[in-house]
């Protein structure tokens, strides 16, 4: 008991001394949020504070919802994915008004090698509609094994990816984004641009069940950002990725950066399911088809009417 | 005239005609959270308490069993009073007991108790579980029900004891319909008891791993009370998560406690308390480390449900309660 009592008192004169630094350190960090915070204003407008003062919150008395998602933290978040949005991919958003006030699916196709599409998602629903919103999506479940990460997932919306988790975030009338081609959709090869992979049929089981509306958004401009000529398989399998890409444009110097395509979000009109949510898959495959073939059409159509990948 | 000849034999076997008023016999009855509960219930109807420990403080109306719950002494308590209903907290969580003396008082005393409540046809036996026999897990779901599956003995073998009492409790269910039987799986406990979540947040300066933050639930030894007072009504049976009012960040609690708290990577984190714990430094086993890392969390929304369960202290209130012992 003394031994216990001798550590604790050191590790609490420890805990002390780090106190000391911290009037510095935190004095920087708010020095910081403050520049962050004018340079938002600058860029977004007035406009980006006064949304998030309007979107619905839903919080507990520690300022988080049960999740774990914190403002504070979203709105620096959605504040680089927004200024993304305007500045750098300038994006043009339409069908803004098919999106429900209460609950609903996002259903969208998935391109880009990396998730920028849904970084975009994200900014077009705070930034476009009415009301603004916050999106939650859902992350790998190994992504809560990696300091910093899980945190950073938790405080900004983003949930682990188990079927309780999504049903619950419905069940709170939130919009959820699904990418139902997963790995396969964001790593198609440039030949393969704009041909959606295979959904899976778990966000129609999920939709019926909760009584959600769908609604399809289709996703231009994304394909083009990174070129991936081809998948490696082996060292995919090598470095246990869910594919290795081959970018060329990874070779030229600043070519890390997303080429800066102009993307083009739509969203359709919403679709009602009904029926069992327990039926057979090819009773689900049916209705997931649908869905599909409308993102695919909308995919199409926004191909057809684009003039040019980088402008207009 | 049969009316009362039928109430005397009753009166002689000491037991009460109303439900709800008969004896109570409660194991681990010198805990903290042990003695809490007598106190909370010899007032309304007799309790027995079992333990082997000495109960120097306790009411003159209780009556105490200084009994190990493994020995035949425990047949005569049941034999004596006519029991009508049986909490079982008995459950050992020492972690520097051995294995095998963990594994004989938690498992095989209570598998002994089990067999005394089906022979005296005891209608109502409460067993407290823990939510920890879910186990923090990088895939829980956010709030995992009561069905989910009971992994907490994956990685710290010291849970598996508890799991097993679950199960267990379970089996009994099953096989024994006509005693009620209530498991009840609480968060983590806080206030005057002394358990591994309540001594961390005792610590003058908190611990914590260096980019994790979960999202944890916590409840008041009185909520637990509540909750098994809710659990003793009549025609309760079933599995219930039980947590307190909303769940919050570790960070949040820590602020709340005025504290500082030391951020550690967890490959240091893990090395040095296994360290500290092998020099008896420390009381806490390496796998309690996954408890401020991963998220486990319960719905209890079955227990608010059915059981009408429903904590009254704020959670302010109860992160604070494990500080007032300090200064009392």
């Amino acid at each position: 008991m003394m031994y216990v009592r001798r550590v604790e008192r050191r590790l609490a004169r420890l805990g002390g001394k780090l106190f000391g630094v911290a009037p510095l350190a935190r004095k920087l960090v708010s020095d910081a949020v403050s520049a962050v915070d004018d340079f938002m204003t600058a860029r977004l407008g007035e406009e980006f504070n006064e949304r998030l003062a309007r979107v619905p919150k839903n919080l507990m008395s520690s300022g988080v919802d049960p999740f774990g998602m914190d403002p504070e933290w979203t709105k620096y978040a959605l504040a680089s994915a927004a200024f993304l949005h305007r500045h750098y991919f300038r994006t043009e958003v339409r069908g803004q008004e098919h999106v429900p006030a209460g609950r609903a699916l996002l259903i969208a196709n998935h391109s880009g090698q990396v998730p920028i599409d849904g970084a975009l998602i994200g900014a077009s629903l705070f930034m476009d509609v009415e009301p603004p919103r916050f999106m939650r999506a859902m992350v790998e479940k190994w992504s809560q094994t990696l300091p910093f990460v899980s945190i950073f997932f938790s405080r900004v919306g983003q949930v682990v990816g188990v079927p309780e988790n999504a049903k619950r975030l419905l069940e709170r009338d939130e919009v959820l984004l699904v990418f139902p081609e997963g790995a396969r959709g964001i790593s198609k090869t440039f030949d393969q641009r704009y041909r959606l992979a295979d959904f899976g049929l778990g966000f129609m089981r999920l939709a019926i069940e909760t009584g959600t509306p769908i609604v399809p958004v289709s996703v231009i401009g994304g394909e083009e950002q990174y070129v991936n000529v081809k998948n490696v398989e082996t060292l995919a399998r090598l470095f246990r990725m869910p594919a290795f890409p081959l970018i060329p444009q990874l070779l030229v110097p600043g070519g890390v950066l997303p080429l800066p395509t102009k993307y083009r979000i739509t969203f359709g009109e919403p679709m009602f399911f009904g029926g069992d949510s327990d039926d057979d898959d090819s009773v689900m495959e049916e209705k997931v088809e649908l869905v599909r073939a409308t993102i695919q059409a909308m995919v199409n159509r926004g191909l057809r009417e684009r003039k040019s990948v980088f402008f207009g | 005239m049969s009316d009362v000849g039928e109430t005397e034999v009753f009166s002689v076997r000491g037991a009460a005609s109303v439900p709800g008023t008969g004896t109570l016999l409660v194991t681990g009855a010198c805990g903290r959270l042990g003695k809490g509960v007598i106190r909370t219930f010899h007032r309304e109807r007799p309790v027995i308490g079992v333990d082997r420990r000495p109960f120097p403080d306790r009411p003159k109306d209780v009556e105490h069993a200084r009994v190990d719950i493994r020995r035949k002494k425990l047949k005569d308590v049941f034999r004596s009073g006519n029991i009508e209903a049986v909490v079982h907290l008995g459950v050992m969580h020492d972690p520097r007991a051995s294995a095998a003396e963990h594994h004989s008082w938690n498992v095989a005393g209570f598998q002994k108790l089990l067999e005394y409540v089906a022979q005296f046809k005891v209608p109502k036996l409460v067993v407290l579980s823990s939510a920890n026999v879910y186990g923090p897990q990088p895939d829980n779901a956010q709030f995992l029900p009561e069905d989910a599956p009971l992994l907490g003995g994956a990685r710290f073998s010291e849970i598996r004891d508890l799991i097993e009492v679950d199960m267990l409790t379970q089996g009994f269910f099953w096989k024994h319909p006509t005693t009620e039987t209530v498991i009840l799986r609480p968060v983590h406990i806080l206030g005057q008891v002394r358990n591994a979540a309540s001594n961390f947040l005792r610590l003058p300066t908190i611990p914590t791993l260096m980019g994790f933050d979960p999202m944890v639930q916590v409840i008041h030894e009185s909520d637990v009370i509540g909750a098994i007072r809710c659990a003793l009504a009549p025609k309760m049976r079933g599995i219930f998560n039980v947590a307190g009012k909303e769940p919050l960040p570790l960070s949040r609690i820590v602020r709340m406690l005025g504290k500082t708290s030391i951020p550690i990577p967890y490959t240091l984190g893990k090395a040095l308390l296994k360290r500290l714990f092998a020099l008896h430094l420390s009381s806490f086993p390496t796998p309690e480390l996954d408890h401020i890392r991963y998220v486990c969390m319960v719905d209890d929304g079955l227990a608010r449900k059915t059981l009408g369960y429903e904590p009254k202290l704020s959670v302010e209130e109860t992160v604070l309660s494990v500080e007032a012992e300090r200064f009392s």
